[in-house]
C-alpha cells in the first residue's frame, strides 16, 4: 500500500506538464537515435546529457530515461527493415526480424517488436516497483561465479540446439571468443592480440562493428548476389486486417513474452551485464524451448518477440543497480549515473529514502514513457514500411552509408570502419559456406563478460572449480547450463532407444 | 510517399549527428580562443570516475558560458590509457586537443614502453584535484581497525581476497604495500572499475578493498562498509574515525592526480588560454562542491609547477613499481 501511494505521487510528478513534454520528446528522439545504426542509447544519452541542466534533475532523468526507452524501441526498426542492428541491444532482433521483412512481413515484425517491447517494458517496470530493494540485495551478492554460470547458460542455449550444424556453431562461437579477447586483459594488465601494437585494437573490437559488418555489409552483398542487380522489393503492406491478424498471432507467443520479460529483467539487474546479453539469451532460450527450433533464423515471430521483450525489460532492470547500488548495469546507465552525480543526487542504497520524489517520479515516468514509445512507434510504422518499397538500387547505397556511419560513430575511429568492412566480406563468405553468424555475435558480446568472471572465480577459489557448485545461485545455474549442453547428446540416446521399439 | 521514408531516415541522421555539435558561436577579437570544438580525451571508459569528472567539467563550461566553443568528451579507454596517450601524442591539431589524466599518465608509459610516450612532452594545463584512497572492509566482518584487519588477514593467509581495479593499477600498488608492511599474503582479484570493486565488497565477495571515497560512499552511508585506514597525510573530514597509515607508524601516502593535459606542441597562446580557463573551472562553486563531496584534495597547479609535480610523482611511481618487481 505504501508503494502504491508513493507510486501515485510519482505519477503526479511524471504528469507535470514539463515532465510529460520531456517524456514525449525523449521517446521521439530516442526512437530515431535507436533506429540509426551505431547511434544507440549510449551515444544518445551521452550527447544529450549536457542539455539536461536546463531542467530540474527529476525532469532531466525523466528525459534521459525516455530516450533510453525510445532507443530500445527504435533499435528494432533498422534491425528489421535494413538488417542492420540499430543498436547493440537489437542485434538479436535481426536474426528473425530481417527474414520476416524479406518474406514481406515487415509490418508484422514491426508490430510484433513494438508490442513485445511494450510488454517487456511493462513487466520490467512492475517488477521494479514491487521488488526493487530485495532484488538489489540479490544483485549485490551476485559475484563472479554467478556471472560466469549465467554466461555459460547463455552459450549453452546456442550450442544445445537441434537443427543447426553443431561443429559449425562451435566454430562460429570460437571465432567470436577470439575477437572478444582482443584488447587489454584486466587480469594480467597486458594487451592481447593487438597485431603488433595497432592502436585501434587497444580498446578491443567493438562488437557493434562486427554486428554491423556481418548483418549490414554482408547482408547487402548477399542480397546483391541473390538478386543479381534485379529490382528486389519486399512486398510490405499494412492494413487493419493484417494488424489484427498479427495481434492474434502475438497472443500465441505469450509464453515467449513472459520468458523474455523475466529473463531480460533478471539479466538486466546484474551489474555489468545489461540489455544486450539479456536479449541474446532470451533469443537462445526461446529457440531452445520452441517446438520448431529449425524455423528460427528464417522468420519466426518468436525470434523477434523474445529479444524485444528482453531488451526492454533489461533496460528497466539495469536502472535498479544504478539507483540502489550506484553502479551501472549497462553502458547507458553508466552515463545516467554520471548525470545523477552532476545533478547533485547520490545514487546508492539510500536513494529511496533520501530522494523519494525523484525516484518515484522517475519510476512512474517509465510507465508513461513505455506507453508513449509504443504509440509513437506504431504511428511511425507506416512510414517505415514505405522505406522498404524503395528499389534496392536506391536502398543499397543508403544501407552502405548508414553502415559506415554506424561503424564510425561509437568510437570516432576510422580503424573501426575498415574493420567493419573486413568483417562484412568475411561474414559474406561465411554465409556462403553456411556458417551460422548469430553464435559469433553472441560470443563477442558474452566472451568479454564470461572470461574475466571465470578467472576471477578461479582466483577466489585458488583454482578449484568447486566454487561454481558450492554457491547456491551459481550451482543451480551451472547445472541447468550443463543439461542444456548435453541436450543434443541426450536426444541422440533418446532417439536410439525409441527406434528399436516402434510398436511400443 | 516514397520520399517520406528517406526523409525520416535523414531526419534521424541529422538529428543524431547535429545534436553532437551544438556550437555557440561568438565573434572574438584579441586573446586566443578555440576556433573549433575542443576534443577532450578521457583515459577511461564511459561512466567511470574520470568520465564523470570530464562530463561534469563540460557542464560547468556550458552552464557558465566559459568557452566560445563546446568541449567534446572522447573516450579512449584501451590499454590502461595507452590508446588515449598515443592519440593525444599524435594529435593533428594540438591547439584543440586536451586529455583528462590519472596516474596511468606516468605508469602506462613505464609499463608499456612500446608506445613511446614521454609525459614531459605534454603541455601542463591544470591539476584539478588529487583523489584519496582508504582501506575498506565489510561491516559484517566486525573489523573495526587495522590491527583487527591484520590479524584476520594473517589468519586467512592466501584466502583473504582483496578486490581491485586491474593488474598494476593504483589498487594493486596499495595492496602490495599492505602485504609488505604487515607481512600479509592477500590474494588480489582484479575487476573492471572501482564501482564494481566497491560492490564486490558490499556483497561479501571480497574481504577488503582500497576504494576512493566516491566509490564507497553510498555503501558506507547505508552501513554496509567501513573505512579503517586512510592513505593520506591527514585524516579525511568525511571519515574522521579512519586513522592515517602515518599515524599507525607506516609512512605511506598515496594519491591519484586528476589533471588536464594539453597535446604536445600546443602553442603558447592556446596553453595560456586553457590554463586560465581551468583555473576558473577549479574556482567555480560547482567544482568546489564536487571536490568536497568526493573527499578530493590538493590545490590548483599549472605550468611549471604542474610539470615539476609530474616529474616528482613519476619518480615515486617508478620506485613503487620497481619495489613491486614489475619494473626492472
Amino acid at each position: 500500500m505504501e508503494i502504491l501511494s508513493l507510486l501515485l505521487n510519482g505519477f503526479a510528478v511524471a504528469f507535470e506538464p514539463l515532465n510529460l513534454f520531456l517524456i514525449v520528446l525523449g521517446c521521439t528522439v530516442g526512437l530515431f537515435i535507436g533506429a540509426m545504426p551505431g547511434l544507440g542509447s549510449v551515444n544518445g544519452v551521452a550527447i544529450l546529457l549536457p542539455m539536461t541542466f536546463l531542467v530540474p534533475p527529476t525532469g532531466a532523468i525523466i528525459f534521459l530515461g525516455a530516450i533510453y526507452y525510445g532507443a530500445m524501441y527504435g533499435g528494432a526498426i533498422s534491425s528489421i527493415m535494413l538488417g542492420i542492428p540499430g543498436a547493440s541491444t537489437a542485434v538479436a532482433t535481426t536474426f528473425d526480424g530481417r527474414p520476416m521483412a524479406l518474406k514481406g512481413d515487415a509490418d508484422k515484425a514491426l508490430v510484433a517488436a513494438a508490442t513485445a517491447s511494450f510488454v517487456g517494458g511493462s513487466v520490467g517496470v512492475i517488477l521494479f516497483t514491487l521488488f526493487a530493494p530485495p532484488l538489489a540485495e540479490v544483485a549485490l551478492t551476485f559475484g563472479a561465479p554467478e556471472i560466469f554460470a549465467l554466461m555459460l547458460m547463455a552459450f549453452a542455449t546456442f550450442v544445445g540446439l537441434g537443427g543447426d550444424d553443431i561443429p559449425k556453431t562451435l566454430f562460429s562461437i570460437c571465432i567470436g571468443l577470439v575477437f572478444g579477447a582482443v584488447g587489454l586483459d584486466i587480469i594480467s594488465g597486458e594487451p592481447r592480440l593487438i597485431f603488433g601494437d595497432i592502436p585501434g585494437f587497444f580498446h578491443g573490437i567493438n562488437f557493434l562493428v562486427l554486428a554491423i559488418g556481418i548483418y549490414g555489409i554482408a547482408e547487402m552483398l548477399w542480397t546483391i548476389e541473390v538478386s543479381q542487380g534485379d529490382v528486389m522489393i519486399s512486398q510490405a503492406t499494412l492494413n487493419i486486417k493484417r494488424i489484427k491478424a498479427t495481434l492474434r498471432e502475438l497472443l500465441g507467443t505469450w509464453k515467449t513474452m513472459l520468458m523474455g520479460s523475466f529473463l531480460g529483467y533478471f539479466v538486466g539487474i546484474l551489474p555489468a551485464a545489461g540489455a544486450t546479453p539479456g536479449s541474446l539469451m532470451a533469443y537462445g532460450v526461446a529457440k531452445t524451448i520452441a517446438k520448431d527450433p529449425s524455423s528460427f533464423g528464417k522468420g519466426n515471430i518468436n525470434g523477434v518477440v523474445a529479444p524485444e521483450t528482453a531488451n526492454n525489460a533489461a533496460s528497466t532492470g539495469a536502472m535498479l543497480p544504478m539507483l540502489t547500488l550506484g553502479i551501472p548495469g549497462s553502458p547507458t546507465t553508466a552515463i545516467l549515473l554520471g548525470g545523477m552525480v552532476i545533478w547533485g543526487l547520490e545514487p546508492g542504497p539510500l536513494v529511496f529514502t533520501n530522494h523519494p520524489d525523484f525516484v518515484w517520479g522517475f519510476i512512474a515516468s517509465l510507465y508513461v514513457a513505455n506507453l508513449f514509445s509504443l504509440l509513437i512507434n506504431v504511428a511511425f510504422i507506416p512510414s517505415f514500411i514505405w522505406v522498404l518499397r524503395l528499389p534496392f538500387t536506391i536502398l543499397a547505397p543508403i544501407i552502405f552509408v548508414l553502415c559506415i556511419v554506424g561503424g564510425f560513430v561509437p568510437t570516432l575511429d576510422m580503424h573501426d570502419v575498415w574493420l567493419m568492412l573486413i568483417f562484412g566480406v568475411v561474414g559474406y563468405l561465411m554465409r556462403k559456406l553456411d556458417y551460422p553468424m548469430a553464435p559469433a555475435v553472441l560470443a563477442i558480446v558474452l566472451g568479454p563478460l564470461a572470461e574475466p568472471a571465470l578467472r576471477q572465480s578461479l582466483l577466489m577459489s585458488g583454482g578449484s572449480f568447486s566454487i561454481f557448485f558450492t554457491r547456491p545461485f551459481a550451482g543451480v545455474i551451472i547445472v541447468i547450463a550443463l543439461i542444456l549442453i548435453l541436450l543434443p547428446l541426450l536426444k541422440i540416446i533418446y532417439d536410439k532407444k525409441k527406434k528399436p521399439t516402434p510398436a511400443g | 510517399m516514397r520520399n517520406f521514408g528517406t526523409k525520416v531516415l535523414s531526419l534521424g541522421l541529422t538529428l543524431g549527428l547535429g545534436l553532437g555539435f551544438t556550437a555557440v558561436t561568438v565573434d572574438s577579437a584579441k586573446a586566443w580562443e578555440p576556433k573549433k570544438p575542443v576534443e577532450f580525451v578521457v583515459m577511461a571508459g564511459k561512466g567511470g570516475g574520470a568520465d564523470k569528472a570530464v562530463r561534469f567539467i563540460q557542464n560547468i563550461i556550458t552552464k557558465n558560458k566559459l568557452a566560445s566553443k563546446p568541449f567534446t568528451p572522447v573516450n579512449k579507454p584501451g590499454g590502461s590509457g595507452a590508446e588515449a596517450l598515443v592519440h593525444v601524442k599524435d594529435a593533428k591539431d594540438p591547439d584543440h586537443t586536451l586529455m583528462f589524466t590519472l596516474n596511468s599518465f606516468y605508469t602506462t608509459p613505464m609499463l608499456q614502453p612500446k608506445i613511446k610516450v614521454d609525459f614531459s612532452k605534454f603541455t601542463p594545463v591544470g591539476r584539478m584535484a588529487e583523489d584519496t584512497f582508504l582501506l575498506w572492509v565489510n561491516k559484517d566482518s566486525g573489523i573495526k581497525n587495522v590491527d583487527q584487519f591484520v590479524k584476520a588477514a594473517k589468519a586467512a593467509g592466501n584466502k583473504w581476497i582483496m578486490a581491485g581495479t586491474g593488474k598494476n593499477s593504483e589498487d594493486n600498488i596499495l595492496t602490495d604495500f599492505l602485504n609488505k608492511a604487515y607481512g600479509l599474503n592477500m590474494k588480489y582479484v582484479p575487476y573492471k572499475g572501482g564501482g564494481r570493486v566497491a560492490k564486490e565488497l558490499a556483497g561479501n565477495n571480497a574481504n577488503s578493498t582500497v576504494n576512493n571515497p566516491s566509490e564507497q560512499l553510498g555503501f558506507y552511508q547505508a552501513g554496509k562498509t567501513v573505512p579503517i585506514g586512510a592513505f593520506t597525510a591527514k585524516r579525511l573530514p568525511l571519515f574522521k574515525d579512519a586513522p592515517t597509515f602515518k599515524e599507525l607508524g607506516k609512512d605511506f601516502v598515496y594519491l591519484m592526480q586528476r589533471s588536464v593535459v594539453g597535446a604536445p606542441g600546443m602553442s603558447k597562446d592556446a596553453s595560456e588560454y586553457y590554463q586560465g580557463l581551468f583555473k576558473k573551472i577549479f574556482d567555480s562553486a560547482e567544482w568546489q562542491g564536487y571536490f568536497k563531496k568526493n573527499s578530493l584534495q590538493g590545490e590548483f597547479l599549472t605550468g611549471d609547477a604542474l610539470m615539476a609535480y609530474w616529474k616528482r610523482e613519476n619518480a615515486v611511481q617508478m620506485g613503487m613499481l620497481k619495489t613491486m618487481g614489475v619494473l626492472k
